[in-house]
């Protein structure tokens, strides 16, 4: 499970609780638990949109929008996902081409540049990753619009390039990630291979490389993350239908499909199970990701 | 200076020179995909985008030059970007603070020592990972006017609930609330490392005082956990002034213009009016918005983060 479920923190507004008195256990007891059965309605609480989404996704159209919704897993229909699955794998397979680009790409670029930043020492370097750090605050869209000047004078609209070539290149909060994850690396960890007359690449490769395993799930998480669900590239970047990536599909579907809902739910899950596989794999990293603690390979 | 450095080069050694020469080159190989990305994808732009907004151009023709009306268009002719302006005005001032509250509430109760708050972390996460068109089409139909689950439950007890998306006095609460469930699970990771960060001493010392439970949520508690606070603060306003996604796949910004936002609007003026100088200025417009209450804030800061 995560590395956050340290068990011994403190109970709700810090400090753990006074060893009660004999008498008091039983009713702190029956605290403990009305306090778990909240804390499990909250959760399913936050859960409901999703579980609503699965469980319309596998009902007979005519009972989608019954009150209160019964449970599909009774008599599941996979009929849902045949129509979606007839209507969206060109999506889903742009969807998948644009996500192994990006998080390939982004991973070899954001490693050099983040080593370059943490390990190596040359003239320019802080200059420079000062510009890298102006670059991440400024809002996106600033960029976008020449972006979109730019691929229309080379004839990237209506392509997949756009939706990751910019991506690949600049890879701030990737790069970010890394540099930390090198520079919590013992020093001198690359001397020896130094002596050994490996060339500094073959060094970062060889040697570097395996020891940011964990720094490496988490970019590769981000970006995945980010090619996936993007919307707004598609719609700006991509005009006709069979080019367009699951988001922007998906919404067309609702298009055609707007008096079903089955349908459209099942579509739905369909975009979203991949991620939750992925998020449930690679939590942990995730986490150390969100909270920028140190990588410890 | 010259003599100076005269001297100081005599005295290293030549191949010492070829040594840090090397490197220097090795260093720029390594950082130059991004460095190459940097310039065309980020820095040419700006430059770019700069002039465009200088500019009447459709994207196609050759722009002509306009001085500075593109600025004065908006501020003072164009009643619909007054409007936006104040729709994400609106909905950063309800948005920011209701997440920014709850993710402090879910942090607080994913630190307890009960079971299972792996699970509790993991639900609070999930909406932050799912597509937003999938989150648009779910919660459409939770906000269904006649055959919403949220207006069939407000009918078993006999009240007649709004339109929400339909309706222009509701539709911004309600992306709120979409946004609110959507956004949390980052700023609640964030504070939960925060409250891991707080030394158990400080609630030891605390307890040995007699100090309650709630003293020490508004002592100990919240006062240590302020830089954090600040933190998810300012970036869910950041986040939340470029909101696009909702509204796109919940309102398309009606009814009307009720929920047009900032990035939406410039995202119809430029793609589908083709007018790409007047966006330019909007975005930098927004920009220099976002620059200002940042800095607000961060002036601010002094009064009520406390940094040991």
């Amino acid at each position: 499970m995560t590395d956050l479920a340290v068990d011994d923190r403190p109970v709700l507004a810090g400090g753990g609780d006074r060893k009660p008195p004999a008498q008091a256990k039983r009713r702190f007891q029956g605290r403990r638990i009305i306090l778990m059965i909240f804390l499990i309605l909250l959760a399913l609480s936050f859960l409901t949109p999703a579980l609503w989404m699965l469980n319309t996704s596998l009902r007979p159209e005519e009972h989608v929008m019954d009150f209160p919704p019964g449970f599909a897993l009774s008599h599941p229909q996979w009929g849902n996902y045949t129509t979606v699955l007839r209507n969206m794998p060109v999506y889903f397979l742009n969807s998948v081409k644009l996500a192994v680009l990006n998080v390939v790409g982004g991973l070899i670029v954001s490693s050099l540049a983040g080593y370059a930043f943490a390990r190596l020492t040359w003239k320019g370097r802080d200059a420079l990753f000062g510009i890298v750090l102006v670059t991440a605050i400024v809002p996106n869209i600033i960029y976008l619009l020449p972006q979109y000047i730019l691929f229309q004078k080379i004839g990237w609209i209506d392509t997949l390039f756009p939706l990751w070539v910019p991506r690949v290149l600049t890879p701030v909060f990737g790069t970010f990630l890394m540099r930390q994850a090198f520079k919590t690396l013992p020093a001198g960890l690359e001397e020896a291979a130094q002596v050994d007359g490996a060339s500094t690449f073959r060094t970062f490769l060889t040697i570097m490389v395996p020891q940011t395993k964990p720094a490496l799930a988490a970019v590769a998480m981000f970006t995945f993350l980010d090619s996936w669900n993007d919307l707004f590239g598609p719609l700006i970047f991509l005009t006709s239908p069979d080019k367009q990536t699951l988001p922007i599909g998906l919404a067309q579907f609702q298009n055609e499909f707007y008096t079903q809902v089955g349908p459209l739910m099942a579509g739905a899950t369909v975009t979203v199970v991949p991620v939750f596989i992925i998020f449930l794999l690679a939590q942990r990293y995730f986490i150390q990701g969100v909270t920028g603690s140190g990588f410890k390979g | 200076m010259a003599i100076h450095t005269a001297v100081r080069r005599a005295e290293v050694p030549p191949e010492v020179r070829r040594n840090r020469r090397r490197r220097t080159l090795e260093g720029w190989l390594f950082a130059l995909p991004l460095v190459f990305g940097i310039v065309a994808f980020q820095a040419a732009p700006i430059v770019v985008s700069m002039y465009t907004s200088f500019t009447s151009w459709d994207g196609f023709n050759s722009p002509r030059l306009v001085g500075g009306r593109n600025y004065v268009d908006l501020i003072a002719n164009d009643p619909i970007f007054l409007q936006v302006v104040r729709n994400t005005i609106v909905f950063t001032v309800l948005g920011v603070p209701v997440t920014v509250v709850l993710a402090l509430v879910l942090a607080l109760l994913g630190n307890l020592k009960v079971p299972g708050t792996a699970f509790l972390r993991m639900a609070f996460f999930t909406p932050y990972v799912m597509n937003v068109v999938a989150i648009g089409f779910v919660w459409y139909y939770i906000f269904g006017p006649t055959n919403g689950l949220i207006n069939q439950f407000l009918r078993t007890l006999h009240i007649t609930g709004p339109a929400w998306l339909a309706d222009s006095a509701w539709v911004i609460p309600a992306v709120v609330v979409v946004s609110a469930w959507q956004g949390v699970g980052y700023p609640m990771m964030i504070l939960l490392a925060g409250l891991q960060g707080i030394p158990e001493e400080m609630y030891e010392a605390a307890r040995i005082d007699g100090a309650s439970a709630w003293s020490r949520l508004w002592r100990i508690t919240l006062p240590l956990l302020t830089p954090q606070i600040f933190f998810v603060t300012i970036s869910q306003f950041i986040a939340s002034f470029q909101v696009f996604g909702l509204i796109y796949v919940l309102t398309k910004g009606g009814p009307g213009y009720s929920s047009s936002v900032y990035i939406f609007y410039l995202w119809q003026v430029a793609f589908q009016q083709g007018k790409f100088g007047y966006a330019a200025a909007m975005a930098w417009l927004i920009v220099a918005l976002i620059a200002v209450l940042t800095w607000i804030q961060w002036k601010l800061q002094k009064k009520w983060v406390f940094y040991d």
